[in-house]
């Protein structure tokens, strides 16, 4: 053996430790979440957990279903929100802008990814909840304020990857569909959307992980009321909410408990990514 | 006296800086095939996307000097692009069938006309398709993904959508280029079938294509028409020097 391939070895033998003991932090912390969360989950059983409406945990009762039904609303307004603006976004500085405006405004899109939740947060408590309290009624803190500061937060994830996913549909097909007499505005309807479609949906999917995972912010302007909303103006509480408010007296069964909120989470965000995966490979098969 | 189709008067055409093509003077007739042969780079694709102002997406692209086509200045300002993309039908060296099953690739066009009527649709499929010579081949699974057809299939099935817009030119661009022989012979004789009805522009590296189907050739080199006369005359009696070393394969 020559010494550059001993060198080789060693190389490959250290990078490897290394990934090993990374993908093992990520393994405990999971097992521990588990170990944590699950136990109490069988002790009340599955059905009061996902069902029950109840979130008194002084009294031993823990439904987590309004915590679930706010994750679940808040993420879907922030995608009703997110994804129209961002893909028109996308569309616009891929296929109806000049290439240097792209590049300058690609990256400071890219940017506003990087800023700290709590300030989204902020300006949301500052501006936008009094809005809504003045303008629609009701406290403000809400399912819309949430939605909203969350549909703005996933804009930066989705708009960079429709617009990768865009790009990466060949010019030959545009060309192809011009050519037969499409308009610009046709070619991308008919031709581009559907090319890069599955790229599209992986982003969307992924700026939808980012908004059912977002704690900060969603605290600050949603009211968190551990009640099933009864209308958008309402105050909602998420999963990540409920955890990040009681963790810090929670004790015993109680903890357990967020522990289990944490499961839950846990598990529809790996759906979430799990359907990402999927649609993002079929779309390099094809 | 032949049927003058397209007139090409002292055009010259830039990307940005660089002159693409320079003051060309050329004719095409109704109802024949004209081969285009040239060695890389010597502006055929530029010269067909000119004709049918497919070099409008191009940023810097600029002419000068005129095309009619059946009389009308197709830089003119009254022009309706899209129609006249329609007029000249456009055929591309690499088929790319849009990703989708094969009877929507061939009523694309047809229905960004807003045309709808599902019988007219399904009629306009099957001629389209028998005269590109693809019928037989493909009848039993229209409606699944063009993709999945060979090389040669998704070129004729390209000829098709062509022909499914109803064109009066049909341009094609190194049609056979990635193709197997027998993919090629049977392009190639749809093309002389197809001569009865439309006009022809073939682009082809292969001088023996041209040979083979144009009833005329023209000879660009570096951005200029060399050379444009009945086929037989410029593979036998060249005029240019440079033709005569071309076609002997002493440079491209
Ligand atoms: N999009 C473009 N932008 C800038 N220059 C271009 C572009 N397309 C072609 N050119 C230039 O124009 C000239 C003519 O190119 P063109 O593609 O028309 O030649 P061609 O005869 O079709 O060659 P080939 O046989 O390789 O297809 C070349 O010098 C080429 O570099
Ligand atoms: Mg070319």
């Amino acid at each position: 053996m020559t010494r550059l391939e001993k060198n080789d070895r060693l190389v490959r033998l250290g990078l490897l430790m290394i990934a090993l003991s990374a993908i093992s932090v990520l393994a405990i912390i999971t097992l521990f979440i588990f170990e944590q969360g699950t136990p109490i989950m069988f002790r009340y059983g599955f059905k009061s957990f996902l069902l029950g409406q109840d979130w008194y945990p002084s009294e031993k009762s823990f439904g987590l279903l309004p915590m679930i039904v706010g994750s679940l609303m808040v993420t879907f307004g922030a995608l009703i929100i997110g994804v129209p603006l961002g893909l028109a976004s996308a569309i616009f500085l891929t296929e109806f802008s000049h290439r240097r405006l792209t590049r300058i405004l690609k990256p400071v899109i890219e940017l506003l990814a990087g800023i700290p939740s709590v300030v989204y947060g902020f300006i949301g408590l500052m501006f936008l909840v009094p809005f809504i309290r003045d303008n629609f009624g009701g406290p403000g803190l809400s399912v819309l304020a949430a939605s909203l500061i969350l549909g703005i937060m996933i804009l930066p994830t989705v708009i960079s990857i429709a617009i990768d996913s865009i790009r990466a549909v060949p010019d030959s097909y545009r060309e192809g569909s011009i050519a037969l007499g499409a308009t610009r505005w046709q070619t991308v309807r008919m031709v581009v959307l559907p090319a890069a479609r599955s790229g599209i949906i992986a982003g969307i999917i992924l700026g939808m992980g980012r908004a059912i995972g977002e704690t900060m912010a969603v605290i600050m302007v949603a009211g968190n009321a551990a009640d099933i909303p009864g209308s958008i103006l309402a105050p909602v509480r998420t999963l990540t909410s409920n955890i990040a408010l009681e963790m810090a007296y929670a004790s015993e069964e109680h903890r357990e408990a967020l522990f289990a909120t944490g499961v839950i989470l846990f598990i529809i965000i790996m759906i979430l990514n799990t359907i990402a995966n999927v649609t993002s490979t079929r779309q390099r098969k094809k | 006296m032949k049927q003058r189709g397209i007139l090409v008067r002292d055009f010259s055409h830039y990307y940005g800086e660089n002159r693409s093509l320079n003051n060309i003077n050329l004719d095409v007739y109704r109802n024949e095939i004209l081969g285009i042969i040239g060695p890389a780079r010597s502006g055929k694709s530029t010269f067909l996307a000119c004709l049918n102002r497919l070099n409008d997406l191009i940023p810097g692209s600029r002419v000068e000097g005129k095309i009619l086509v059946d009389d009308q200045d197709i830089y003119g300002p009254e022009v309706d692009v899209v129609a006249l993309r329609r007029k000249l039908g456009m055929v591309f060296a690499t088929p790319v069938p849009l990703p989708l099953t094969i009877y929507e690739n061939i009523v694309f066009g047809v229905r960004l006309l807003g045309n709808n009527d599902r019988g007219e649709l399904d009629r306009i499929v099957e001629d389209s398709l028998e005269k590109a010579g693809l019928w037989a081949e493909v009848k039993d699974r229209l409606h699944t993904s063009a993709l999945k057809l060979s090389g040669g299939q998704q070129q004729r099935l390209c000829i098709a959508r062509v022909l499914a817009l109803k064109p009066q030119y049909i341009m094609l661009d190194e049609p056979t280029s990635g193709l197997d022989p027998i993919s090629t012979m049977k392009i190639e004789d749809s093309l002389r079938t197809l001569k009865k009805d439309y006009t022809i522009i073939l682009v082809t590296n292969n001088t023996k294509q041209a040979a083979r189907v144009a009833d005329r050739t023209a000879f660009f080199l570096m951005g200029e028409l060399v050379e444009i006369d009945e086929t037989r005359v410029v593979f036998t009696r060249p005029s240019d020097k440079r033709t005569e070393a071309y076609l002997e394969g002493k440079f491209g």
